[in-house]
C-alpha cells in the first residue's frame, strides 16, 4: 500500500500512514491469539467449543490483566515496575485489617491509597533520584513485602461470602452471565486508553518515554509525570489484590507471587516497546488474555501441564521477534519510499 | 535605558526589553558556566550570540529559556517586570520559544505530537482534542513547511524524516505559539545549503513581523548579516557588546581571534 501512494505524482494532499504502519504491533498480537486459538480448538475441539473454558479464564485473567494495563504506562515511560506483587498484598492486607474497624467502604479506599503511596515512593526514588526502576523497584518488592508480613504476622485471614456480600456482588458474582472479573477489566481498559490516548497526561507519558530531555525542554514536569504512572500501578494492583482475594475466599500473605512475570509478558506480548515512547493498553489487554488462555488451554485440552511454560515461553519469543520485524520493515519501506 | 525614566510612557513600552539578565551566574559543581551575565533583547530586535565551544551560549539560552535556574542574586526581568519562579513552561506561556540545537524532539512519536508537545489542544471536556491537532499539524505542514510530498503526513514518526524536515517540524512549533521572542541554538548545524538559506530567511522574517530573536551560530557569515546587536561570549562572560553599525565583519573577526587568544576584545 505504502509503494503505490508514494509513486504517485506529488500532490497537495497528504496521505496518511498504511494502516499497517500505524497499527502493525496491534495487528501482530491480534494474528498471534487467533493463531493460538485455532490451533487449541483442533488440538481439542471439544474443550474449545464449549463456554465453560471461556468462562473460566474470563475470571483468572483479569487479576494480572488490570495490573498489566496500568504497567503499561509505566513501561511507555522507560521504566519497570517489579514491586507490584508486594503492593497487591500491601494494599489488601491493609483493607483486612481495618475492614472490622471502619466498614468495607473505607477500607477499601485505605487499601487503594496504600497503593497510591507505594506508586508514589516508587516514582519518587526513580524520577527524583534517577535510581534505574530495576534496581529499586527489587529493593521496594522486598520492602513492601516485608512490612506486609510484619503486619498479618504471617497469617492469611478469610474473606467468605457471608461476610463480605457486597464484595463478592462486585467482584465475583457473573453480571449478565459474563465474569465480572472481566466487566472490570474491560471498563479499566477503556478508562485508560481514555486516559493514556486522550488527555494531556498519557500524551506525556509518551514523550517522557521517547526522550525525557526534549520533554523536559518543552516545559513537562518528568518527575511528575513518571510518579503518577507508578500510582497507577499502585492503586491497580490493589484492586485486583482485592479481586483476586475474593475469588479465593480468602486473603493469602503471599498473593501476588506468580504474578510477576505473567503481568510483564502480557505489556511485552502486547506490543509496548522495552525502549519506552510506544505502547497500546488495548495490546496489553489482549496479550493478558491470550497468556490467560494458554493457561486455562493447556490443561483443559489435556495436555501435560508441564507444557504450560514452553508455550509461554515460545509464544512470547515468538511474537517479540515478529514485532521487532514487523517494525523494522515498516522503518525501512518508510524511508526507501519517500 | 537610563533615559526611559524622563521619556514619556510610549516609548519607555518601546524600549523596556522584553526579556532581562542582571548579574546572571549558573555554577554547575564546580564549573561555573556563566558569570555575572547582564544581557537584554528588546523588542523587534535580532541579538546575535558569538562564542568559542564552551563560552556558555547554550547555558545562557536555557537560562533564558528557564530550563536552568540561574545561582541566588541573578535576575530575570520579563516586560520589565521582575520573575522570581521562571520555568520552561511559564516562559513558554508568556510567549518564548526555542528552537534547539538538538531539536527537542521525540522521535518515534507522530508529527502532530511533537508539534504541540507540551501544549496539548484541548476540548471542552478537558480531553485532547486529536483530531484539531492532527489538522492545525497538517495546515502548518503545507503552509510554513513547505511540505506538498504524499510521503508526510502528520501521523508519521519522525524518525523517517530527514534533518531539514525536522528542523522545519522545530521552526514551525515556535510559529504556532505565536512567540514575541524565538530563540535560535544553532539552527543551521547539519542542514543542506537550501535548508540553510530557508533557516536565514525565517530569522529575517521574525523581525518583519516585529517580534525578537536570539540567534546562535558559530558561523558569523550567518550571524552578521541578520542580526541588529551582536554579544560576544567568552569563558562564561560577556567580553563584548555591538550595535551592528558600530562595527564591520571583518573588524568583528579579528576581534573574535583576539578574544579567543587573549580573553580581551581589544
Amino acid at each position: 500500500m505504502a509503494e503505490t501512494s508514494t509513486s504517485k505524482p506529488a500532490d497537495n494532499r497528504v496521505s496518511p500512514p498504511s494502516l499497517l504502519r500505524r497499527h502493525g504491533s496491534q495487528l501482530g498480537i491480534i494474528g498471534v491469539g487467533i493463531a493460538l486459538w485455532l490451533s487449541f480448538v483442533a488440538a481439542a475441539p471439544a474443550v474449545f467449543t464449549n463456554g465453560n473454558i471461556y468462562l473460566a479464564f474470563m475470571q483468572s485473567t483479569p487479576q494480572f490483566g488490570l495490573i498489566a494495563l496500568a504497567l503499561t504506562f509505566v513501561v511507555i515511560t522507560g521504566e519497570i515496575d517489579l514491586s507490584f506483587p508486594s503492593v497487591m498484598a500491601l494494599g489488601t492486607a491493609i483493607f483486612c485489617l481495618t475492614v472490622e474497624r471502619v466498614g468495607v467502604p473505607v477500607a477499601m479506599i485505605l487499601g487503594l491509597l496504600t497503593g497510591a503511596v507505594c506508586g508514589a515512593i516508587n516514582g519518587l526514588l526513580v524520577a527524583k533520584l534517577n535510581i534505574p526502576s530495576l534496581v529499586i523497584t527489587i529493593g521496594t518488592w522486598f520492602l513492601y513485602r516485608g512490612l506486609e508480613l510484619v503486619l498479618m504476622n504471617g497469617s492469611g485471614v478469610p474473606l467468605t461470602a457471608q461476610d463480605y456480600p457486597g464484595l463478592h456482588a462486585v467482584f465475583r458474582e457473573p453480571l449478565w452471565g459474563i465474569p465480572i472479573q472481566t466487566l472490570w477489566m474491560i471498563l479499566a481498559c477503556i478508562g485508560l486508553w481514555l486516559l493514556l490516548n486522550r488527555t494531556r497526561f498519557g500524551a506525556h507519558v509518551f514523550l517522557v518515554g521517547d526522550n525525557p530531555t526534549s520533554a523536559r525542554l518543552m516545559g513537562i514536569n518528568t518527575v511528575s509525570v513518571k510518579m503518577r504512572a507508578f500510582m497507577l500501578v499502585g492503586v491497580c494492583s490493589v484492586f485486583a489484590g482485592m479481586m483476586t482475594s475474593i475469588y479465593g475466599y480468602y486473603f493469602w500473605p503471599t498473593m501476588g507471587d506468580g504474578f510477576l512475570l505473567l503481568t510483564i509478558a502480557a505489556v511485552f506480548l502486547g506490543g509496548t516497546s522495552v525502549f519506552g515512547g510506544t505502547g497500546s493498553v488495548v495490546g496489553s489487554f489482549v496479550a493478558a488474555f491470550i497468556i490467560g488462555a494458554i493457561n486455562a488451554g493447556i490443561v483443559s485440552a489435556g495436555i501435560n501441564a508441564f507444557y504450560t511454560q514452553l508455550a509461554f515461553g515460545t509464544v512470547i519469543v515468538v511474537s517479540v521477534v515478529l514485532q521487532t520485524i514487523i517494525d523494522r520493515r515498516i522503518r525501512r519501506q518508510s524511508i526507501t519510499g519517500r | 535605558m537610563a533615559a526611559a525614566a524622563t521619556a514619556p510612557a510610549a516609548a519607555s513600552a518601546a524600549d523596556t526589553p522584553v526579556i532581562e539578565l542582571r548579574k546572571v551566574s549558573k555554577t554547575f559543581g564546580e564549573v561555573r558556566s556563566l558569570s555575572n551575565i547582564d544581557f537584554a533583547v528588546r523588542p523587534g530586535e535580532i541579538v546575535g550570540l558569538l562564542g568559542d565551544n564552551g563560552a556558555g551560549k547554550s547555558t545562557l539560552v536555557k537560562t533564558v529559556m528557564g530550563f536552568h535556574r540561574p545561582d541566588p542574586g541573578g535576575e530575570i526581568y520579563f516586560h520589565g517586570k521582575q520573575i522570581s519562579d521562571w520555568s520552561v513552561a511559564r516562559a513558554r506561556n508568556l510567549g518564548i520559544e526555542t528552537i534547539y540545537q538538538e531539536r527537542a524532539l521525540c522521535e518515534k512519536q507522530p508529527i502532530w505530537r511533537n508539534m504541540f508537545m507540551g501544549r496539548e489542544l484541548r476540548n471542552k471536556w478537558g480531553l485532547l482534542d486529536v483530531h484539531r491537532m492532527r489538522e492545525e499539524c497538517a495546515r502548518l505542514m503545507k503552509e510554513h513547511m513547505g511540505f506538498t510530498s504524499a510521503a508526510v503526513h502528520p501521523d508519521n514518526v519522525v524518525t523517517t524524516m530527514s534533518g531539514g524536515e525536522k528542523q522545519g517540524v522545530a521552526i514551525t512549533r515556535a510559529l504556532y505559539f505565536d512567540a514575541q521572542l524565538v530563540i535560535l541554538d544553532e539552527p543551521t548545524v547539519g542542514l543542506s545549503l537550501t535548508e540553510t538559506r530557508k533557516t536565514l530567511d525565517f530569522v529575517s522574517n521574525i523581525k518583519k513581523a516585529g517580534k525578537s530573536a536570539i540567534f546562535i551560530d558559530h558561523n558569523i557569515f550567518h550571524v552578521y548579516p541578520v542580526v541588529d546587536r551582536l554579544y560576544v561570549l567568552d569563558r562564561g562572560k560577556v567580553a563584548g557588546v555591538y550595535d551592528k553599525s558600530q562595527i564591520t565583519m571583518d573588524d568583528l573577526i579579528d576581534r573574535l581571534y583576539r578574544v579567543a587568544r587573549s580573553g580581551s576584545m581589544e
